[in-house]
């Protein structure tokens, strides 16, 4: 048996270790798209900030951990896929597998924005691209960054860190649009330019240009304001799409991601999906959409691995999830965040002391969750929505008193059992 | 063998000296905030819930560390490494027990270790609420609390399916 795992972010790693586990004799190959170890987007911005080096963004720490496990990793490009024949295309070559899973994740979107393939202006997803925006970025550079979404707002807080002279250019009216609402968004917004910080929202940028006078080490950045700033360096940080662009012609089918059932399969036989490129089950829907998280990516991997290996296994659904340090102010949102049809809503906010919590209930269950100043047994809104624990007397207690959520979820979930191992056996989402 | 931390709600009488244990021990300060076990208080109830981590055999929090930062050691202990924590906090998310915290003084997260085998917590109960236990020793007492204390069974565990689809 030949397991073949296109693209080594955390869901092909995942994938990979977890084959190995259920058969010690299938050769299993780990086909990296990048020239480093697998490693770690989401540690990129701490390599920016200076507090880990690159190793610190690797996905296993242990030498030898691939090698130790007979997982044969390749550093290669798919060019393309013969479903029927079995065969992925790697930079030309014709690699033969039983099983495999894609796992190619995504990639940055360059808006159509005229001068945005500059030199000095750069996304930022890669240690590639993280070198040279060290090297850019330097104490008190002029640097714009384009997008203040999820990663956008990440990629902020690694620029403040270094030092550079930052101005945010946002498309839409808030920050972290498709995270947060419009008070939570707001007060990023304000914490930001409390910090020195320029964030323009509603604001589009038109051109990017070399900066006539000077040595051409400088661009001009155009507004939709119209008015124009200066930059050593822009980083993009436009929104994602997954990385499919090989399966043109390959049987397997694509809408926003590659489209999979409930098991990670996709629309060719022994071809799986898994990760930021796949189109699965959200679990507060029960809809297939893309979910570009790292612990989707993480269960997908498993779950696409444990049905490769012969365990039929279900994806009951992902649960949408983030969590934002921007500049010491912490922020996360759950589910259906912006809550339901029908559904009852609790928010406390205090604009002063940098604290929101808002809850949405759908019936007596807790279906999404925002919270910025926050962090103390965060991960119990989670357990709540994954659960769907019925929050019976304590739905009205929440909707008054939404702070007093930590409470419902240790009396309704936990409270009446001892811990330890005397508490629920737990098991990762299977 | 494993041991475990056994907790026994019927026997604490709130007075919260394994927070101040446990913050002192792992942090040097008696700062309650800083503790890694939380005494919930349900005053209507006049009940006291000691918590803290469960030390999952599959760990949300280890499987979402994108750092591998979180490990296993042989007593099946889940231990944060802080030389590899970046302080993302997708832990803290990805835990529904809510069992493991960022520490904005390291900029890192925090979870119950055991003490390296010797909980503070479990030292300094008065009552016994808490204790430190062989986990085979104990397994029939482990049966005879489950029964007691839930008439749901593991379906109302983290990992139930969610009814509602």
């Amino acid at each position: 048996m030949h397991h073949v795992i296109l693209g080594a972010g955390p869901a092909g790693v995942t994938a990979a270790e977890t084959l190995r586990g259920l058969d010690p004799d299938a050769r299993i190959t780990l086909v990296s798209g990048e020239p480093e170890p697998p490693y770690s987007r989401m540690a990129i911005p701490y390599l920016l900030e200076g507090g880990i080096g690159e190793s610190g963004t690797y996905l296993r720490q242990q030498p030898g951990h691939y090698d130790r496990l007979g997982i044969e990793v390749m550093h290669a490009r798919a060019g393309g896929l013969d479903a029927a024949s079995k065969r992925l295309f790697l930079n030309g070559d014709a690699l033969p597998y039983d099983k495999l899973l894609i796992s190619t994740g995504a990639s940055p979107v360059t808006p159509p924005i005229e001068g945005a393939n500059l030199p000095r202006v750069h996304t930022c997803w890669t240690l590639a691209d993280a070198r040279r925006i060290m090297e850019l970025a330097d104490r008190s550079a002029p640097v714009v960054l384009v997008g203040a979404g999820f990663i956008g707002s990440i990629v902020l807080e690694a620029l403040y860190e270094r030092g550079c002279d930052l101005t945010v250019v946002e498309i839409a009216p808030r920050m972290v649009a498709r995270m947060m609402d419009d008070v939570a968004g707001g007060m990023l917004k304000r914490w930001c330019e409390a910090k020195g910080l320029r964030v323009l929202t509603n604001t589009r940028v038109e051109r990017i240009a070399k900066s006539a006078n000077g040595s051409g080490e400088e661009l001009r950045v155009s507004l939709s304001d119209g008015g124009t700033i200066p930059a050593q360096l822009v980083v993009m940080a436009a929104g994602v799409r997954p990385n499919v662009g090989f399966l043109v012609g390959s049987g397997v089918v694509v809408e926003a991601g590659i489209r999979v059932d409930d098991h990670l399969r996709t629309t060719a036989p022994d071809v799986y999906a898994a990760g930021d490129c796949a189109q699965a089950v959200d679990l507060s829907t029960g809809m297939h959409d893309v979910l570009a998280i790292q612990p989707t990516a993480v269960e997908h991997g498993r779950i696409a691995a444990l049905n490769m290996g012969g365990r039929r296994t279900r994806h009951r659904g992902s649960l949408n999830m983030n969590v934002l340090d921007t500049m010491g102010l912490i922020s996360s949102s759950f589910g259906l965040w912006q809550g339901v049809q029908g559904g009852a809503s609790a928010k406390i906010v205090d604009e002063g002391g940098w604290r929101y919590l808002r809850l949405e209930i759908d019936g007596d269950r807790l279906v999404g969750a925002q919270a910025v100043g926050l962090t103390e047994h965060v991960g119990m809104l989670r357990g709540l929505i994954q659960t769907g624990l019925r929050l019976g007397a304590w739905r009205d207690k929440l909707l008054s008193a939404p702070e007093r959520a930590a409470e419902a979820y240790v009396a309704l979930a936990q409270g009446m059992t001892g811990h330890g191992w005397t508490g629920p056996r737990t098991k990762t989402p299977v | 063998m494993l041991k475990a931390l056994v907790i026994d709600p019927g026997k604490c009488t709130g007075c919260k000296q394994c927070e101040m244990a446990c913050s002192y021990e792992n942090e040097g300060v008696f700062n309650p905030a800083k503790s890694r076990i939380r005494v919930f208080d349900f005053h209507h109830e006049a009940r006291f819930v000691p918590y803290t981590c469960t030390q999952c055999a599959e760990a949300w929090c280890q499987q979402a560390c994108p750092v591998n930062a979180i490990t296993t050691d042989a007593m099946g202990v889940k231990v944060v490494h802080e030389n590899l924590c970046v302080g993302c906090k997708v832990c803290t998310i990805a835990c529904p027990f809510g069992t493991i915290n960022y520490n904005a003084s390291t900029g890192k997260v925090i979870k119950c270790d055991l003490c390296q085998g010797n909980p503070a917590c479990a030292d300094a109960c008065p009552t016994a609420a808490i204790t430190y236990q062989d986990v085979e020793q104990t397994g029939y007492d482990k049966m005879k609390l489950w029964a007691a204390r839930t008439g749901t069974g593991e379906s109302a565990g983290p990992n139930a399916p969610a009814a509602r689809h």
